[in-house]
């Protein structure tokens, strides 16, 4: 469906993204993952036809980037991070517009302002301004442009960003609920985000692309140091620390003291694919000691990326 | 094409959604038409000569306040990324955008109509030179928007993008007044690069075609520049 060869792009000296080839297929959900200013958004651009690359190809289904762009842009709709809108015009000016220059006319055009206005629960905002909408409802109005034509090819920027809990997951949904047809390309730099809506992730750093696996690879097939956090109650740092390391499979313990003394902090760093969690429970009941807390803590992207950039 | 109106249809709308349309429109016909009436009975001439005499300089202050958002403005919202990514090409932003300048160029002179109305009641006008003059000044205006549209195209800063395009077309009004600052063999080259010298003969009633040329290709350099600025974003 998309095919990138060799995509390049310069800013003056600084090189943005470094040869970076990529295949996606119709019908996928690909997370682009990485930290800020790797890469993400200036790929995305390219995709898009916003930026001309410096170099590489870039083909959606038959047609080439720099040969034929209007067919390209007719079948992506893009939402760039935070949903640049006109903000003096009202949602549904808006709308219409954007529907006129997707060439859609008449009845087509009214059955599909009225189709997303339904998806994207738009009802009630239609006639404000969009400058009076909140960052949720211009996200919202942002999803509403991108699949304005029906377009095959979805690329969404960090379209959770900058949202409140209750809306992130109301985005979500209505991803997956377009992913379940179409092929999604969306960007993020929150792993669990990845990893609770695509398919497949590619991750990018300083302009590379430095793992690309589906989501059950990258989040079960590797195996890696795990690390788990416990809060005790009445016991002393230095018995803690020798107790923890007696148990099997943790590699080594480090304890703090708490901010009122009487609770120790200690994180336990195990080996790769073990799970101490049941041992260590053990150890601690057969002592007076009384166990507050324990914590698996869940991979976050800098601990991946560290992973991930070590092996390579 | 279709495109094209599409974006001048929205570009037009927008002027009369905010209140700078109705601003500059209020101060373009109280100077125009003070400037014009306090002396038209002292001339005793029914002629609309001295209302299109002052044009030149009273556009170069006005257009590019008509002209500075139309790229600044995008540029530096970011709407700009969403406009190029749907199925439109530059050249039909341009000219969207240039045609809604134009557009609201020619709503602005359109009150003064009226001017030319009330002179025909109360003497003997001479509407084909009128209308000449009205149409060079549409022509003046047009070229004056596609400096104002180049200068918006440069920065995302509308007041920085409306300054220039005042410092640049006041020079051209004024050229053929501040010549006693160049040495003579400039001279002849600079009296037709000025906006001004080339405006007289139309508000004079002279329709010569090297006058529409000069205005022409004002215009089209200056679209031509606004398209090579854009493309290299």
């Amino acid at each position: 469906m998309i095919h990138v060869e060799g995509l390049t792009k310069y800013y003056g000296d600084i090189c943005a993204v470094d040869h970076i080839d990529l295949d996606i297929h119709k019908g996928e959900i690909v997370g682009l993952l990485g930290p800020n200013g790797a890469g993400k958004t200036t790929t995305l651009r390219m995709l898009t036809g916003y930026f001309t690359p410096s170099a590489g190809r870039i083909q959606v289904k038959d047609s080439d980037m720099n040969e034929d762009p209007l067919s390209i842009k007719q079948s992506i709709g893009y939402l760039p991070e935070s949903a640049p809108l006109y903000q003096s015009m009202l949602v549904y000016d808006y709308l219409d517009h954007v529907a006129r220059i997707r060439g859609l006319r008449g009845d087509e055009r009214f059955q599909r302002l009225q189709a997303l206005t339904d998806l994207c629960g738009l009802r009630e905002i239609m006639h404000k301004p969009i400058a009076t909408l909140s960052k949720g409802l211009k996200q919202r109005v942002g999803l509403a442009h991108a699949m304005m034509s029906d377009p095959e090819i979805l690329v969404l920027d960090e379209p959770t960003s900058g949202l409140d809990p209750n809306q992130i997951v109301e985005i979500r949904e209505i991803i997956r609920r377009i992913g379940t047809e179409k092929t999604v390309i969306l960007s993020t730099h929150i792993l669990s985000e990845a990893e609770a809506t695509c398919d497949r992730i590619v991750i990018i750093n300083k302009g590379r692309i430095i793992v690309d696996g589906t989501t059950r690879e990258l989040t079960t097939g590797r195996q890696r140091a795990g690390r788990i956090q416990l809060a005790l109650q009445g016991a002393e740092a230095d018995a803690a620390r020798r107790l923890l390391e007696t148990v099997t499979g943790v590699q080594s313990a480090e304890i703090e003291a708490g901010p009122d003394g009487a609770i120790l902090q200690a994180t336990v760093t195990c080996r790769p694919g073990t799970d101490v969690r049941a041992d260590l429970y053990g150890a601690i009941k057969a002592t007076d000691w009384v166990l507050l807390e324990m914590i698996r803590e869940t991979q976050t992207l800098e601990t991946l990326f560290g992973e991930l950039t070590r092996e390579s | 094409m279709r495109q094209t109106l599409l974006i001048f249809n929205k570009e037009f709308k927008d002027y009369f959604a905010s209140p700078i349309a109705y601003i500059v429109i209020a101060i373009f016909l109280a100077f125009a038409g003070w400037l014009f009436f306090s002396t038209f009975f002292l001339y005793d001439q029914a002629e609309m000569r001295r209302f299109f005499d002052m044009l030149p300089f009273l556009f170069a202050l006005l257009v590019p306040i008509i002209t500075m958002r139309l790229f600044a403005e995008e540029l530096n919202t970011g709407s700009y990324e969403l406009l190029l990514t749907l199925p439109v090409t530059l050249r039909d932003i341009i000219f969207g955008k240039f045609l809604a300048a134009v557009a609201f160029v020619a709503a602005i002179l359109l009150p003064t109509l009226f001017y030319a109305l009330s002179i025909s009641w109360i003497g003997d006008l001479d509407w084909g030179v009128t209308i000449g003059g009205f149409m060079g000044a549409l022509l003046l205006g047009a070229a004056y928007a596609a400096i104002g549209l180049f200068t918006s195209a440069l920065t995302r800063n509308q007041i920085i993008a409306c300054i220039a395009a005042i410092v640049i077309c006041v020079a051209l009004a004024m050229l053929d007044q501040m010549l006693f600052f160049f040495p003579p063999p400039a001279l002849d080259v600079l009296t037709h690069l000025s906006a001004n010298a080339h405006f007289k003969n139309i508000a004079k009633g002279i329709v010569d075609s090297r006058d529409l040329l000069y205005f022409f290709s004002i215009a089209f350099l200056g679209l031509y520049a606004t398209h090579l600025a854009m493309e290299d974003r």
